[in-house]
Protein backbone atom coordinates (compact mmCIF):
# COMPACT_ATOMS: atom_id res chain seq x y z
CA UNK A 1 0.00 0.00 0.00
CA UNK A 2 2.37 2.43 -1.39
CA UNK A 3 1.72 6.38 -1.13
CA UNK A 4 0.89 6.95 -4.56
CA UNK A 5 -1.53 9.68 -4.26
CA UNK A 6 -2.14 12.38 -1.51
CA UNK A 7 -5.07 14.22 -1.45
CA UNK A 8 -5.32 17.76 0.85
CA UNK A 9 -8.58 19.42 1.41
CA UNK A 10 -8.29 22.96 0.75
CA UNK A 11 -10.38 25.70 2.18
CA UNK A 12 -10.15 29.45 1.64
CA UNK A 13 -11.84 32.55 3.10
CA UNK A 14 -12.65 35.62 0.69
CA UNK A 15 -10.97 33.77 -2.57
CA UNK A 16 -7.53 33.77 -0.22
CA UNK A 17 -6.17 30.03 1.03
CA UNK A 18 -6.03 29.19 4.41
CA UNK A 19 -2.38 29.31 5.74
CA UNK A 20 -3.65 26.07 7.06
CA UNK A 21 -4.34 24.44 3.90
CA UNK A 22 -0.35 25.35 2.83
CA UNK A 23 0.84 23.77 5.72
CA UNK A 24 -0.65 20.63 4.96
CA UNK A 25 0.89 20.90 1.02
CA UNK A 26 4.02 21.44 2.29
CA UNK A 27 4.12 18.27 4.39
CA UNK A 28 2.59 16.55 1.94
CA UNK A 29 5.11 17.15 -0.64
CA UNK A 30 7.84 15.59 1.63
CA UNK A 31 6.25 12.33 1.71
CA UNK A 32 6.90 11.08 -1.92
CA UNK A 33 3.40 11.06 -3.26
CA UNK A 34 1.96 12.56 -6.02
CA UNK A 35 -0.27 16.02 -4.23
CA UNK A 36 -3.41 17.04 -5.13
CA UNK A 37 -6.11 18.88 -3.31
CA UNK A 38 -9.88 18.90 -2.77
CA UNK A 39 -12.02 22.45 -3.04
CA UNK A 40 -15.52 22.98 -2.40
CA UNK A 41 -16.49 26.53 -4.31
CA UNK A 42 -17.54 28.22 -7.11
CA UNK A 43 -13.53 29.94 -6.71
CA UNK A 44 -11.91 26.50 -8.03
CA UNK A 45 -9.78 28.84 -10.67
CA UNK A 46 -8.85 31.97 -8.53
CA UNK A 47 -7.45 29.52 -5.80
CA UNK A 48 -6.10 26.81 -8.24
CA UNK A 49 -3.07 29.48 -8.48
CA UNK A 50 -1.80 29.22 -4.91
CA UNK A 51 -2.71 25.52 -4.74
CA UNK A 52 -0.53 24.69 -7.49
CA UNK A 53 2.30 26.85 -5.93
CA UNK A 54 2.33 24.82 -3.01
CA UNK A 55 2.73 21.71 -4.43
CA UNK A 56 -0.90 20.79 -6.06
CA UNK A 57 -0.75 19.63 -9.20
CA UNK A 58 -4.56 18.97 -9.60
CA UNK A 59 -7.32 20.71 -7.99
CA UNK A 60 -10.38 18.15 -7.55
CA UNK A 61 -13.69 20.58 -7.09
CA UNK A 62 -16.69 20.40 -6.63
CA UNK A 63 -17.93 23.74 -7.60
CA UNK A 64 -20.58 24.95 -5.80
CA UNK A 65 -22.29 23.52 -2.88
CA UNK A 66 -25.03 25.69 -3.39
CA UNK A 67 -25.46 26.05 0.48
CA UNK A 68 -24.88 22.68 1.61
CA UNK A 69 -22.64 22.31 4.32
CA UNK A 70 -19.68 20.48 3.41
CA UNK A 71 -19.80 17.27 5.10
CA UNK A 72 -22.15 15.35 3.23
CA UNK A 73 -21.47 16.53 -0.36
CA UNK A 74 -17.97 16.80 -0.32
CA UNK A 75 -17.53 12.88 1.72
CA UNK A 76 -20.00 11.59 -0.80
CA UNK A 77 -17.35 12.93 -4.01
CA UNK A 78 -14.28 11.83 -2.51
CA UNK A 79 -15.95 8.54 -1.84
CA UNK A 80 -17.05 8.34 -5.58
CA UNK A 81 -13.49 8.88 -6.14
CA UNK A 82 -12.25 6.10 -3.96
CA UNK A 83 -14.99 3.49 -5.33
CA UNK A 84 -13.67 4.91 -8.88
CA UNK A 85 -9.84 3.57 -8.21
CA UNK A 86 -9.07 7.71 -8.76
CA UNK A 87 -9.23 8.48 -4.90
CA UNK A 88 -5.87 9.34 -2.90
CA UNK A 89 -4.38 6.73 -0.59
CA UNK A 90 -3.84 9.32 2.51
CA UNK A 91 -6.25 12.45 2.89
CA UNK A 92 -5.39 15.15 4.78
CA UNK A 93 -7.17 17.84 6.25
CA UNK A 94 -7.13 20.68 9.06
CA UNK A 95 -8.74 20.26 12.26
CA UNK A 96 -11.71 22.98 11.07
CA UNK A 97 -15.43 22.67 11.21
CA UNK A 98 -15.96 21.68 7.93
CA UNK A 99 -12.33 19.46 7.79
CA UNK A 100 -13.75 17.18 10.99
CA UNK A 101 -17.54 16.78 9.15
CA UNK A 102 -16.00 15.55 5.76
CA UNK A 103 -13.61 12.94 7.62
CA UNK A 104 -15.88 11.43 9.41
CA UNK A 105 -18.87 12.00 6.96
CA UNK A 106 -15.64 9.51 4.63
CA UNK A 107 -14.73 7.63 6.99
CA UNK A 108 -18.33 6.03 7.49
CA UNK A 109 -18.71 5.72 3.64
CA UNK A 110 -15.62 4.32 3.34
CA UNK A 111 -15.41 2.23 6.42
CA UNK A 112 -12.10 3.32 7.40
CA UNK A 113 -10.78 5.05 10.42
CA UNK A 114 -9.81 8.85 10.78
CA UNK A 115 -7.18 9.67 12.75
CA UNK A 116 -7.72 13.35 14.59
CA UNK A 117 -5.46 16.09 16.21
CA UNK A 118 -1.80 15.29 14.48
CA UNK A 119 1.13 17.64 14.50
CA UNK A 120 2.84 15.02 12.40
CA UNK A 121 3.02 12.10 9.52
CA UNK A 122 5.97 10.13 8.56
CA UNK A 123 6.24 7.29 6.60
CA UNK A 124 7.64 3.47 8.46
CA UNK A 125 8.57 1.63 5.15
CA UNK A 126 5.18 1.94 3.01
CA UNK A 127 2.82 2.74 6.23
CA UNK A 128 2.01 6.25 7.13
CA UNK A 129 2.18 6.59 10.98
CA UNK A 130 0.67 9.70 12.35
CA UNK A 131 1.50 11.58 15.70
CA UNK A 132 -1.07 12.86 17.90
CA UNK A 133 -0.25 15.37 21.42
CA UNK A 134 -2.13 13.67 24.64
CA UNK A 135 -2.14 14.79 27.87
CA UNK A 136 -1.70 18.76 27.68
CA UNK A 137 0.88 17.95 25.24
CA UNK A 138 3.54 16.18 27.49
CA UNK A 139 3.21 12.67 25.68
CA UNK A 140 3.56 11.89 21.68
CA UNK A 141 1.33 9.21 20.61
CA UNK A 142 1.91 7.60 17.15
CA UNK A 143 -0.29 5.79 15.99
CA UNK A 144 -0.26 3.61 12.33
CA UNK A 145 -2.42 3.08 9.66
CA UNK A 146 -3.20 -0.93 9.64
CA UNK A 147 -5.84 -1.42 7.38
CA UNK A 148 -5.91 -0.76 3.52
CA UNK A 149 -6.05 3.33 2.26
CA UNK A 150 -7.75 5.33 2.12
CA UNK A 151 -6.46 6.86 4.97
CA UNK A 152 -7.86 9.84 6.67
CA UNK A 153 -6.01 12.08 9.23
CA UNK A 154 -7.07 15.68 10.39
CA UNK A 155 -3.83 17.73 11.57
CA UNK A 156 -3.89 20.74 13.81
CA UNK A 157 -2.87 23.90 12.51
CA UNK A 158 0.40 25.40 12.85
CA UNK A 159 1.97 21.87 12.59
CA UNK A 160 3.63 22.27 9.40
CA UNK A 161 5.55 25.43 8.10
CA UNK A 162 4.02 26.36 4.51
CA UNK A 163 6.63 27.04 1.92
CA UNK A 164 6.14 28.11 -2.04
CA UNK A 165 7.14 25.45 -3.86
CA UNK A 166 7.47 27.76 -7.08
CA UNK A 167 4.83 25.43 -9.29
CA UNK A 168 2.56 26.98 -11.94
CA UNK A 169 -1.04 26.96 -11.39
CA UNK A 170 -3.01 23.36 -10.54
CA UNK A 171 -5.30 22.04 -12.89
CA UNK A 172 -8.45 21.89 -12.59
CA UNK A 173 -10.61 18.69 -12.69
CA UNK A 174 -13.88 18.46 -11.68
CA UNK A 175 -15.08 15.88 -8.49
CA UNK A 176 -18.74 14.26 -8.57
CA UNK A 177 -21.00 15.28 -5.77
CA UNK A 178 -23.24 12.24 -5.49
CA UNK A 179 -25.36 13.41 -2.54
CA UNK A 180 -25.81 17.05 -1.36
CA UNK A 181 -27.04 16.21 1.54
CA UNK A 182 -30.11 17.96 3.64
CA UNK A 183 -28.16 21.19 5.90
CA UNK A 184 -28.84 24.24 4.33
CA UNK A 185 -26.94 27.35 5.15
CA UNK A 186 -29.48 29.58 4.85
CA UNK A 187 -27.33 33.01 6.16
CA UNK A 188 -23.99 33.75 7.24
CA UNK A 189 -23.04 35.95 9.84
CA UNK A 190 -19.24 37.89 10.36
CA UNK A 191 -18.70 38.80 14.15
CA UNK A 192 -16.81 41.74 13.67
CA UNK A 193 -13.14 41.06 15.33
CA UNK A 194 -10.92 44.53 16.31
CA UNK A 195 -7.18 44.25 16.31
CA UNK A 196 -4.74 41.59 15.14
CA UNK A 197 -6.34 37.74 14.40
CA UNK A 198 -5.73 35.36 17.49
CA UNK A 199 -3.94 32.86 15.71
CA UNK A 200 -1.62 35.50 13.41
CA UNK A 201 -0.89 37.61 16.78
CA UNK A 202 2.52 38.26 17.02
CA UNK A 203 1.22 38.83 21.05
CA UNK A 204 -1.64 37.41 22.51
CA UNK A 205 -2.88 38.28 26.03
CA UNK A 206 -5.40 35.88 27.22
CA UNK A 207 -7.72 35.81 30.51
CA UNK A 208 -9.07 33.00 32.68
CA UNK A 209 -11.53 32.31 35.70
CA UNK A 210 -8.71 33.95 37.98
CA UNK A 211 -9.87 37.33 36.98
CA UNK A 212 -12.84 36.93 39.12
CA UNK A 213 -15.40 38.59 37.07
CA UNK A 214 -16.40 39.07 33.46
CA UNK A 215 -15.97 43.18 33.96
CA UNK A 216 -12.00 42.23 34.66
CA UNK A 217 -11.69 41.38 31.25
CA UNK A 218 -11.44 44.51 30.39
CA UNK A 219 -7.95 44.44 31.67
CA UNK A 220 -6.80 42.10 28.95
CA UNK A 221 -8.27 44.05 26.13
CA UNK A 222 -6.50 47.35 27.60
CA UNK A 223 -3.24 45.42 27.76
CA UNK A 224 -3.80 43.82 24.13
CA UNK A 225 -4.15 47.44 23.25
CA UNK A 226 -1.47 48.95 24.02
CA UNK A 227 0.37 45.61 22.95
CA UNK A 228 -0.87 45.51 19.56
CA UNK A 229 -1.97 42.23 20.78
CA UNK A 230 -4.44 40.03 19.98
CA UNK A 231 -7.03 39.39 23.39
CA UNK A 232 -7.80 35.34 24.19
CA UNK A 233 -9.48 33.59 26.51
CA UNK A 234 -9.91 30.07 28.68
CA UNK A 235 -12.63 27.70 28.24
CA UNK A 236 -13.51 28.63 31.56
CA UNK A 237 -14.95 32.12 30.79
CA UNK A 238 -16.17 31.34 27.37
CA UNK A 239 -18.12 28.81 28.87
CA UNK A 240 -18.82 31.34 31.73
CA UNK A 241 -20.23 33.67 28.71
CA UNK A 242 -17.42 36.60 29.33
CA UNK A 243 -16.81 36.55 26.19
CA UNK A 244 -17.23 35.05 22.54
CA UNK A 245 -16.39 31.34 21.47
CA UNK A 246 -14.23 33.05 18.85
CA UNK A 247 -11.73 34.17 22.00
CA UNK A 248 -11.06 30.72 23.04
CA UNK A 249 -7.41 29.50 23.39
CA UNK A 250 -7.06 25.74 23.39
CA UNK A 251 -8.12 22.33 22.70
CA UNK A 252 -11.65 23.15 21.22
CA UNK A 253 -10.28 26.76 20.54
CA UNK A 254 -7.60 28.49 18.75
CA UNK A 255 -4.05 27.10 18.83
CA UNK A 256 -1.67 30.03 18.92
CA UNK A 257 2.03 30.17 18.72
CA UNK A 258 2.82 33.94 19.02
CA UNK A 259 5.93 35.46 20.13
CA UNK A 260 4.80 35.97 23.59
CA UNK A 261 1.90 34.46 25.21
CA UNK A 262 0.85 36.22 28.52
CA UNK A 263 -1.46 34.20 30.83
CA UNK A 264 -3.35 35.86 33.14
CA UNK A 265 -5.56 33.91 36.02
CA UNK A 266 -5.61 31.21 33.98
CA UNK A 267 -4.60 27.46 35.87
CA UNK A 268 -3.57 25.59 32.65
CA UNK A 269 -5.67 22.87 32.38
CA UNK A 270 -4.81 20.21 29.93
CA UNK A 271 -7.61 21.70 27.66
CA UNK A 272 -5.56 25.16 27.79
CA UNK A 273 -2.26 24.30 27.39
CA UNK A 274 -2.32 21.88 24.06
CA UNK A 275 -3.33 25.59 22.37
CA UNK A 276 -0.86 27.92 23.00
CA UNK A 277 2.47 26.00 24.41
CA UNK A 278 4.03 25.93 21.52
CA UNK A 279 4.86 30.05 21.61
CA UNK A 280 7.97 30.94 21.49
CA UNK A 281 7.65 32.79 25.22
CA UNK A 282 5.17 32.70 27.49
CA UNK A 283 4.24 34.79 30.74
CA UNK A 284 1.92 33.46 33.10
CA UNK A 285 0.35 35.48 35.99
CA UNK A 286 -1.22 33.30 38.62
CA UNK A 287 -2.23 33.36 42.33
CA UNK A 288 -1.45 29.42 42.62
CA UNK A 289 1.97 28.67 42.52
CA UNK A 290 1.14 25.02 42.03
CA UNK A 291 -0.68 26.10 38.33
CA UNK A 292 0.33 23.97 35.91
CA UNK A 293 0.35 27.16 33.49
CA UNK A 294 3.76 27.80 35.78
CA UNK A 295 5.02 24.22 33.87
CA UNK A 296 5.52 26.28 30.60
CA UNK A 297 6.38 29.67 31.50
CA UNK A 298 9.26 31.08 31.07
CA UNK A 299 8.31 34.13 33.49
CA UNK A 300 5.92 33.09 35.71
CA UNK A 301 4.44 35.61 38.28
CA UNK A 302 3.26 33.97 41.38
CA UNK A 303 0.98 36.65 42.64
CA UNK A 304 -2.79 38.65 42.05
CA UNK A 305 -3.97 39.59 38.62
CA UNK A 306 -6.05 42.69 40.20
CA UNK A 307 -2.48 43.80 41.51
CA UNK A 308 0.08 42.80 38.83
CA UNK A 309 -2.32 43.97 35.72
CA UNK A 310 -3.19 47.52 36.63
CA UNK A 311 0.19 48.23 37.14
CA UNK A 312 1.67 46.95 34.34
CA UNK A 313 -1.16 48.58 32.28
CA UNK A 314 0.24 51.94 33.98
CA UNK A 315 3.59 50.95 32.97
CA UNK A 316 3.32 50.44 29.29
CA UNK A 317 1.03 53.41 29.13
CA UNK A 318 3.90 55.61 30.93
CA UNK A 319 6.10 54.94 28.09
CA UNK B 1 -46.32 20.23 18.53
CA UNK B 2 -46.75 16.29 19.30
CA UNK B 3 -44.25 15.16 22.10
CA UNK B 4 -40.65 15.02 21.55
CA UNK B 5 -37.61 12.52 21.95
CA UNK B 6 -34.57 13.37 22.22
CA UNK B 7 -31.65 11.12 22.51
CA UNK B 8 -28.48 12.67 24.09
CA UNK B 9 -24.76 10.78 23.37
CA UNK B 10 -23.30 11.06 26.90
CA UNK B 11 -19.50 10.18 28.17
CA UNK B 12 -18.34 8.79 31.21
CA UNK B 13 -14.64 9.61 31.56
CA UNK B 14 -12.18 9.84 34.15
CA UNK B 15 -11.70 13.37 36.05
CA UNK B 16 -10.55 15.52 34.46
CA UNK B 17 -8.68 17.23 37.34
CA UNK B 18 -6.76 14.24 37.80
CA UNK B 19 -3.66 13.82 35.67
CA UNK B 20 -4.21 11.22 32.80
CA UNK B 21 -2.43 7.72 32.89
CA UNK B 22 -1.98 4.99 29.73
CA UNK B 23 -2.38 1.25 30.60
CA UNK B 24 0.55 -0.90 29.38
CA UNK B 25 -1.47 -1.69 26.11
CA UNK B 26 -1.91 2.69 25.79
CA UNK B 27 -5.18 2.65 25.94
CA UNK B 28 -6.52 5.13 28.50
CA UNK B 29 -6.28 4.23 31.90
CA UNK B 30 -10.11 4.16 33.17
CA UNK B 31 -10.29 2.33 35.88
CA UNK B 32 -11.29 5.13 38.37
CA UNK B 33 -14.37 7.16 39.32
CA UNK B 34 -15.85 7.97 36.31
CA UNK B 35 -17.93 11.51 35.61
CA UNK B 36 -20.30 12.59 33.69
CA UNK B 37 -17.80 14.71 31.09
CA UNK B 38 -18.88 18.47 31.37
CA UNK B 39 -19.48 18.74 27.88
CA UNK B 40 -22.09 16.37 27.34
CA UNK B 41 -24.02 18.57 30.07
CA UNK B 42 -24.64 21.21 27.57
CA UNK B 43 -26.89 18.75 25.56
CA UNK B 44 -28.37 16.79 28.37
CA UNK B 45 -29.95 20.55 29.59
CA UNK B 46 -30.50 21.46 26.16
CA UNK B 47 -32.55 18.37 25.64
CA UNK B 48 -34.26 18.79 28.33
CA UNK B 49 -35.29 22.56 27.21
CA UNK B 50 -36.29 21.50 24.18
CA UNK B 51 -38.58 18.95 25.34
CA UNK B 52 -40.45 21.17 27.48
CA UNK B 53 -40.72 23.70 24.93
CA UNK B 54 -42.46 20.82 22.94
CA UNK B 55 -44.74 20.61 26.01
CA UNK B 56 -43.81 17.01 26.17
CA UNK B 57 -41.75 13.63 25.60
CA UNK B 58 -38.52 12.60 27.14
CA UNK B 59 -35.02 12.33 27.03
CA UNK B 60 -33.38 9.44 26.69
CA UNK B 61 -29.35 8.94 26.82
CA UNK B 62 -27.15 6.25 25.34
CA UNK B 63 -23.70 5.97 26.88
CA UNK B 64 -20.12 3.58 26.05
CA UNK B 65 -18.16 2.40 29.01
CA UNK B 66 -16.18 -0.30 30.34
CA UNK B 67 -16.96 -2.20 33.39
CA UNK B 68 -21.16 -1.10 33.59
CA UNK B 69 -20.03 1.92 34.92
CA UNK B 70 -22.95 4.38 35.71
CA UNK B 71 -21.69 7.13 37.94
CA UNK B 72 -22.01 9.87 35.26
CA UNK B 73 -25.65 8.60 33.48
CA UNK B 74 -26.72 9.05 36.96
CA UNK B 75 -25.51 12.50 37.07
CA UNK B 76 -27.36 13.39 33.70
CA UNK B 77 -30.45 11.36 34.77
CA UNK B 78 -30.37 13.20 38.06
CA UNK B 79 -31.06 16.55 35.54
CA UNK B 80 -34.06 15.00 34.53
CA UNK B 81 -33.34 12.41 31.81
CA UNK B 82 -35.94 9.82 31.75
CA UNK B 83 -33.89 6.78 31.01
CA UNK B 84 -30.65 5.21 29.58
CA UNK B 85 -29.37 3.13 27.09
CA UNK B 86 -25.66 1.39 28.76
CA UNK B 87 -23.51 -0.56 26.24
CA UNK B 88 -20.37 -1.91 28.37
CA UNK B 89 -18.50 -4.93 27.03
CA UNK B 90 -14.62 -5.90 27.72
CA UNK B 91 -14.73 -6.58 23.53
CA UNK B 92 -15.00 -2.44 23.46
CA UNK B 93 -11.25 -1.77 24.81
CA UNK B 94 -9.27 -0.58 22.29
CA UNK B 95 -11.80 1.02 20.29
CA UNK B 96 -11.59 3.71 17.93
CA UNK B 97 -14.23 7.06 16.77
CA UNK B 98 -15.65 5.16 13.89
CA UNK B 99 -16.42 1.66 16.16
CA UNK B 100 -17.43 3.93 19.06
CA UNK B 101 -20.19 5.49 16.16
CA UNK B 102 -21.11 2.23 15.30
CA UNK B 103 -22.28 1.06 18.94
CA UNK B 104 -23.80 4.51 19.43
CA UNK B 105 -25.30 4.63 16.25
CA UNK B 106 -27.31 0.76 16.68
CA UNK B 107 -28.44 1.84 20.48
CA UNK B 108 -29.44 4.96 19.11
CA UNK B 109 -31.67 3.27 15.88
CA UNK B 110 -33.26 1.22 18.55
CA UNK B 111 -34.68 4.40 20.41
CA UNK B 112 -36.10 6.11 17.29
CA UNK B 113 -35.51 9.27 18.17
CA UNK B 114 -36.59 12.79 16.91
CA UNK B 115 -33.60 14.36 17.18
CA UNK B 116 -29.83 13.18 18.76
CA UNK B 117 -27.64 15.36 20.60
CA UNK B 118 -24.32 15.20 21.17
CA UNK B 119 -21.15 17.72 22.78
CA UNK B 120 -18.77 18.57 20.12
CA UNK B 121 -15.86 16.71 21.30
CA UNK B 122 -15.18 14.47 24.31
CA UNK B 123 -12.92 15.93 27.27
CA UNK B 124 -10.56 12.86 26.96
CA UNK B 125 -10.25 12.05 23.95
CA UNK B 126 -11.51 14.79 21.79
CA UNK B 127 -11.77 13.34 18.24
CA UNK B 128 -14.43 15.41 17.80
CA UNK B 129 -15.62 12.91 14.56
CA UNK B 130 -18.24 10.77 16.52
CA UNK B 131 -21.14 13.13 15.88
CA UNK B 132 -20.81 13.20 12.38
CA UNK B 133 -19.86 9.88 12.02
CA UNK B 134 -23.55 8.35 13.78
CA UNK B 135 -25.10 10.58 11.69
CA UNK B 136 -23.59 9.04 8.57
CA UNK B 137 -23.80 5.83 9.98
CA UNK B 138 -27.75 6.41 10.68
CA UNK B 139 -28.77 7.78 7.07
CA UNK B 140 -29.07 11.14 9.03
CA UNK B 141 -28.63 14.85 8.29
CA UNK B 142 -26.10 16.70 11.12
CA UNK B 143 -24.91 20.02 12.00
CA UNK B 144 -21.73 20.40 13.96
CA UNK B 145 -20.77 23.25 16.44
CA UNK B 146 -24.46 24.26 17.60
CA UNK B 147 -24.76 27.46 19.66
CA UNK B 148 -27.97 27.85 19.64
CA UNK B 149 -30.87 25.22 18.43
CA UNK B 150 -34.86 25.48 17.78
CA UNK B 151 -37.22 23.25 16.72
CA UNK B 152 -39.91 24.69 14.18
CA UNK B 153 -42.49 21.47 13.60
CA UNK B 154 -40.42 18.71 11.64
CA UNK B 155 -37.22 21.25 11.71
CA UNK B 156 -34.19 22.15 12.94
CA UNK B 157 -32.46 25.33 13.05
CA UNK B 158 -28.73 26.15 14.25
CA UNK B 159 -26.66 28.75 14.75
CA UNK B 160 -23.53 26.82 13.72
CA UNK B 161 -20.18 28.42 15.14
CA UNK B 162 -17.49 29.33 12.13
CA UNK B 163 -14.40 30.41 11.99
CA UNK B 164 -15.91 34.31 10.97
CA UNK B 165 -18.80 34.16 13.33
CA UNK B 166 -22.13 32.21 12.99
CA UNK B 167 -23.81 30.82 9.56
CA UNK B 168 -27.92 29.73 9.79
CA UNK B 169 -28.07 26.08 9.22
CA UNK B 170 -31.58 24.21 8.89
CA UNK B 171 -32.16 20.62 8.66
CA UNK B 172 -34.87 18.28 8.38
CA UNK B 173 -35.64 15.61 11.66
CA UNK B 174 -34.85 13.34 12.18
CA UNK B 175 -31.11 14.57 12.73
CA UNK B 176 -27.84 14.98 14.49
CA UNK B 177 -26.32 17.73 16.37
CA UNK B 178 -23.58 18.86 18.04
CA UNK B 179 -23.63 21.92 20.59
CA UNK B 180 -20.87 23.86 22.15
CA UNK B 181 -20.16 24.21 25.47
CA UNK B 182 -21.90 27.23 26.79
CA UNK B 183 -24.72 26.98 24.52
CA UNK B 184 -27.13 26.81 27.78
CA UNK B 185 -26.58 26.71 31.28
CA UNK B 186 -27.26 23.17 32.68
CA UNK B 187 -28.58 23.26 35.81
CA UNK B 188 -27.80 21.63 39.03
CA UNK B 189 -29.08 18.33 40.10
CA UNK B 190 -31.59 19.19 42.76
CA UNK B 191 -31.73 16.43 45.47
CA UNK B 192 -35.45 15.44 44.87
CA UNK B 193 -33.87 14.46 41.18
CA UNK B 194 -31.18 12.98 42.62
CA UNK B 195 -33.25 10.33 44.43
CA UNK B 196 -35.04 9.68 41.66
CA UNK B 197 -32.16 8.97 39.28
CA UNK B 198 -31.80 5.72 41.64
CA UNK B 199 -34.37 4.10 40.55
CA UNK B 200 -34.53 5.07 36.87
CA UNK B 201 -34.23 2.47 33.84
CA UNK B 202 -30.82 1.78 32.60
CA UNK B 203 -30.74 -1.10 30.13
CA UNK B 204 -27.48 -2.60 29.59
CA UNK B 205 -26.70 -4.26 26.34
CA UNK B 206 -23.85 -5.85 25.24
CA UNK B 207 -22.26 -5.33 21.27
CA UNK B 208 -24.17 -8.68 20.60
CA UNK B 209 -27.11 -7.52 21.98
CA UNK B 210 -27.17 -4.80 19.41
CA UNK B 211 -26.58 -6.66 16.75
CA UNK B 212 -22.92 -5.98 16.01
CA UNK B 213 -19.95 -8.06 15.78
CA UNK B 214 -17.23 -7.80 18.12
CA UNK B 215 -14.66 -8.28 16.32
CA UNK B 216 -15.51 -5.40 14.11
CA UNK B 217 -16.05 -2.73 17.09
CA UNK B 218 -12.99 -3.12 19.53
CA UNK B 219 -8.99 -2.86 18.91
CA UNK B 220 -9.11 -5.63 16.32
CA UNK B 221 -11.57 -3.83 14.38
CA UNK B 222 -9.57 -0.40 14.40
CA UNK B 223 -7.58 -0.03 11.43
CA UNK B 224 -4.97 1.21 13.37
CA UNK B 225 -2.56 0.72 16.17
CA UNK B 226 -0.52 2.87 18.75
CA UNK B 227 3.24 1.75 18.01
CA UNK B 228 5.11 4.22 20.03
CA UNK B 229 4.05 7.20 23.35
CA UNK B 230 6.74 9.75 24.05
CA UNK B 231 7.40 12.29 26.24
CA UNK B 232 6.99 15.12 24.41
CA UNK B 233 10.37 17.41 24.24
CA UNK B 234 10.13 19.46 27.59
CA UNK B 235 10.48 23.30 28.04
CA UNK B 236 13.32 24.58 29.75
CA UNK B 237 11.91 25.67 33.27
CA UNK B 238 11.81 29.42 33.51
CA UNK B 239 11.55 32.26 36.11
CA UNK B 240 9.27 31.85 38.37
CA UNK B 241 8.47 35.04 41.24
CA UNK B 242 6.79 35.76 44.29
CA UNK B 243 5.18 39.38 43.27
CA UNK B 244 6.45 41.66 45.75
CA UNK B 245 4.36 44.39 44.26
CA UNK B 246 7.20 45.13 41.69
CA UNK B 247 6.73 42.02 39.89
CA UNK B 248 5.12 44.04 36.29
CA UNK B 249 8.35 45.84 36.34
CA UNK B 250 9.93 42.12 35.42
CA UNK B 251 7.32 42.06 32.68
CA UNK B 252 8.30 45.19 31.20
CA UNK B 253 11.88 44.35 31.26
CA UNK B 254 11.13 40.50 29.80
CA UNK B 255 9.19 42.44 27.15
CA UNK B 256 11.51 44.88 26.41
CA UNK B 257 14.41 41.72 26.07
CA UNK B 258 12.41 40.40 23.10
CA UNK B 259 11.91 43.77 21.19
CA UNK B 260 8.14 43.68 21.28
CA UNK B 261 7.68 47.20 23.25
Amino acid sequence: MALNRIWVYAEATDGKVTPLTLELLAKARTLGGTVEAVYAGADADAVAGALGAHGATTVHSTGDLDGSLPGVPVASAIAKAVADGSGPDLLMLGTTYDGRDIAARLSVAVDKPVITNNIDVELDGDAVVVTEPVFGGSKLVKTKFTAAGPHIALFRPKSFEASDAGGGAAAVASLEVTDAGSAKVTNSHVEEATGPKLDEANIVVSGGRGLGEASNYAMIETLAKLLKAAPGASRAIVDAGWVPYSYQVGQTGKVVKPTVYIAAGISGATQHLVGMKGSKNIIAINKDPEAPIFSVADLGIVGDVHKVLPKLIEALQAR
Amino acid sequence: MPAMHVVVCVKQIPDPAEPGKLEGDNTLDRSGKLILDESDSYGVEMALQLVDKAGGGEVTLVSMAPNSEMGGLRTALAMGAAKAILISDPALSGAGALDTAKVLAAAIKTAEPDLVLTATESSDGYTGTVPEQVAALLGLPSITFAKEVHIDGQTVNVQRQTEAGYDEVTCPMPAVVSVTAGVVEPRYPSFKGIMAAKSKPVDEKSVADLGLDAGQVGAAGAGQEIVAVEDAPAREAGEIIEDDGEAFGKIVSFLDGLKVI
